[in-house]
């Protein structure tokens, strides 16, 4: 369970721009949900799963791990049982390196990259199989730098790459956002497999309001550094397109948008 | 004539080390590490001391290699715990550096003409026949060269080798491994800066003499190797990096000794260094936008 307790976080402070993001933010996520964010520009998404990450501190409150609290624990120690996955195709994956590699990498997280050989043979046919379940044609590809792959495959990469190891917690921020409508889709089905086989709780920010509808079974609307809808369980699965849309347009009225 | 092949191919070996240390922070890092200018001398400095006071000379390998390591430590200790620019961080360590040098070595030149060194002692004069004595050098050099590359290739390819290829080409997956960067970073300028270091050791007894200015224009050298290198044989993939950087630097040593010998003095060194850099820079430019209007 991850608690985020009283969060306040501020931009600028002390100066004109002076942007108070979140105030006394509250939210609390349970164990094996799949919780879809959505939310208009600067509404505070990203910022949250910054600050689960440890990416950004937080100026005050604190956020539990399962009790623990972890609110000046380092991003890089945090990350031990988080996995992320950003928008940019780029950014999960090593584009100098080749797709043996990058699998190689994610595939020894969490223990130590010391002076033993860096691909382990016998696991090769393990990262074929798994890459022929993707159907993109990867597990032929072994040895081709990912930096030559399409933007589609490269995230398809990053997502393996990123629940190769255990994992409590899956991060998705926006993550099919710069793919085409239909690599996207393809991305998504993926995700919905990955989570629903590992288990794994997620938080999955989206502009597409579709997927946030279709997908999980919990959605929370941020505006201005709160979650102003939050519905799970039958209340979630009752949830159409356009009812979302609704409340999207009258916020956006309201900040005039 | 064989003369001046003999000595382009001894110097731009030894050069060569140091490209390989410039390829790690350069080409893998992302990290544009002055430092080097300082730990080149700075191993060279060191050997001449030991190989002054008669210590075993291959002693001064490891030592001059494990000198240049904790350099690096601390050019990246400065850059990651202190938050100081890449590039200030390097230029601190240089200039603190010379210090350093005319420390360890009590002055400003410090030749050891008749004394034993990797080159000139009993085990290497009772292995090589008369005959080959004008290659000795040359053979001891390319044997240093090769280990070095061997191990390098080695070690590019261990989950180290990876994980700090990784972080030159993007932290944020190295930070997803749940590892810290900047530890990366420390260790990756510590292995650059020790090879420096070693190559300065074997230039100094190369040339049986430690001068204070040995260093300046290394990050040069060194830069202008790894470019010609890495862009003259980018295509051929059987090809390990490590020796076009490799070749890369004997090819430029070979540049410097044709404008020497097409007249220009031994003073004019320092100019022709920089201006062929340029040319280097320029030209390795051009062929990359070529390549990409083909595609």
């Amino acid at each position: 369970m991850l608690e985020l307790r009283n969060v306040s976080k501020y931009y600028n402070i002390g100066t004109v721009n002076e942007m108070c993001l979140f105030k006394n933010f509250n939210l609390t996520i349970n164990d094996g949900e799949f919780i879809s964010v959505v939310g208009s520009n600067g509404s505070g998404k990203t910022s949250m799963l910054n600050i689960i990450c440890g990416s950004i501190d937080v100026d005050s409150g604190a956020i539990l791990l399962n009790g623990d609290d972890i609110t000046n624990r380092k991003e890089y120690k945090r990350l031990q049982k988080i996995g992320r996955v950003f928008q940019n195709p780029a950014m999960g994956t090593c584009g100098d390196m080749t797709i043996l590699e990058n699998l190689s990498i994610a595939d020894n997280k969490g223990m130590s990259y010391n002076l033993t050989k860096g691909i382990q043979k016998k696991r090769i046919s393990y990262y074929k199989e798994m890459l022929s379940e993707l159907n993109l044609g990867l597990e032929d590809k072994l040895n081709v730098k990912v930096g030559a792959l399409s933007g589609g495959q490269r995230q398809a990469l990053a997502l393996l790459m990123s629940t190769m190891t255990p994992i409590d917690f899956l991060i998705l921020d926006e993550h099919t956002a710069a793919l085409d409508p239909k690599t996207a889709e393809i991305n998504m089905q993926l995700t919905d497999r990955l989570v629903r086989e590992k288990g794994v709780t997620t938080i999955m920010v989206t502009h597409n309001l579709r997927y946030a509808v279709e997908y999980g079974d919990r959605l929370i609307m941020m505006h201005e550094g709160k979650a102003i809808l939050d519905k799970s369980g039958e209340e979630k699965n009752g949830t159409k397109v356009e009812d979302v849309l609704d409340i999207f347009n009258e916020i956006s009225v309201e900040s005039g948008n | 004539m064989i003369l001046i092949l003999l000595s382009v191919l001894e110097q731009g070996m030894i050069y060569a080390i140091m490209a390989l240390g410039i390829y790690i922070t350069y080409k893998i890092l992302d990290f544009p590490d002055l430092t080097v200018d300082g730990s080149f001398p700075l191993g060279a400095a060191v050997a001449a001391v030991m190989i002054s006071k008669d210590v075993n000379p291959l002693l001064t390998l490891p030592v001059c290699f494990l000198v240049g390591a904790v350099i690096g430590v601390c050019t990246g200790l400065i850059h990651v715990k202190l938050k100081v620019r890449d590039l200030l961080s390097g230029i601190i360590m240089m200039t603190a550096l010379y210090t350093a040098e005319l420390r360890v070595a009590g002055r400003a030149n410090l030749p050891f003409y008749n004394k034993t060194t990797i080159f000139d002692n009993d085990v290497v004069d009772s292995v090589f026949p008369e005959t080959l004595e004008k290659y000795k050098t040359v053979l001891i050099i390319l044997l240093i060269v090769l280990a070095v590359k061997y191990i390098l290739d080695w070690y590019l390819h261990t989950k180290s080798g990876y994980i700090l290829r990784a972080v030159g080409d993007n932290e944020a997956i190295v930070t997803a491994m749940a590892v810290d960067k900047g530890k990366i970073k420390i260790i990756g300028l510590s292995i650059a800066n020790g090879l420096v270091a070693l190559s300065g050791c074997v230039y100094a007894q190369q040339q049986r003499f430690f001068d204070v200015s040995m260093g300046t224009g290394t990050m040069v050298i060194g830069l202008a190797s790894v470019i010609i290198g890495t862009s003259l044989f980018q295509r051929l993939t059987f090809f390990r990096v490590t020796s076009s950087v490799i070749i890369g630097s004997i090819l430029y040593k070979g540049c410097v000794a044709l404008a020497i010998k097409l007249g220009f003095v031994s003073t004019d060194l320092k100019f022709i260094t920089a201006s062929l850099f340029l040319i280097i820079l320029v030209l390795g430019r051009e062929r990359k936008r070529k390549v990409k209007t083909d595609a």
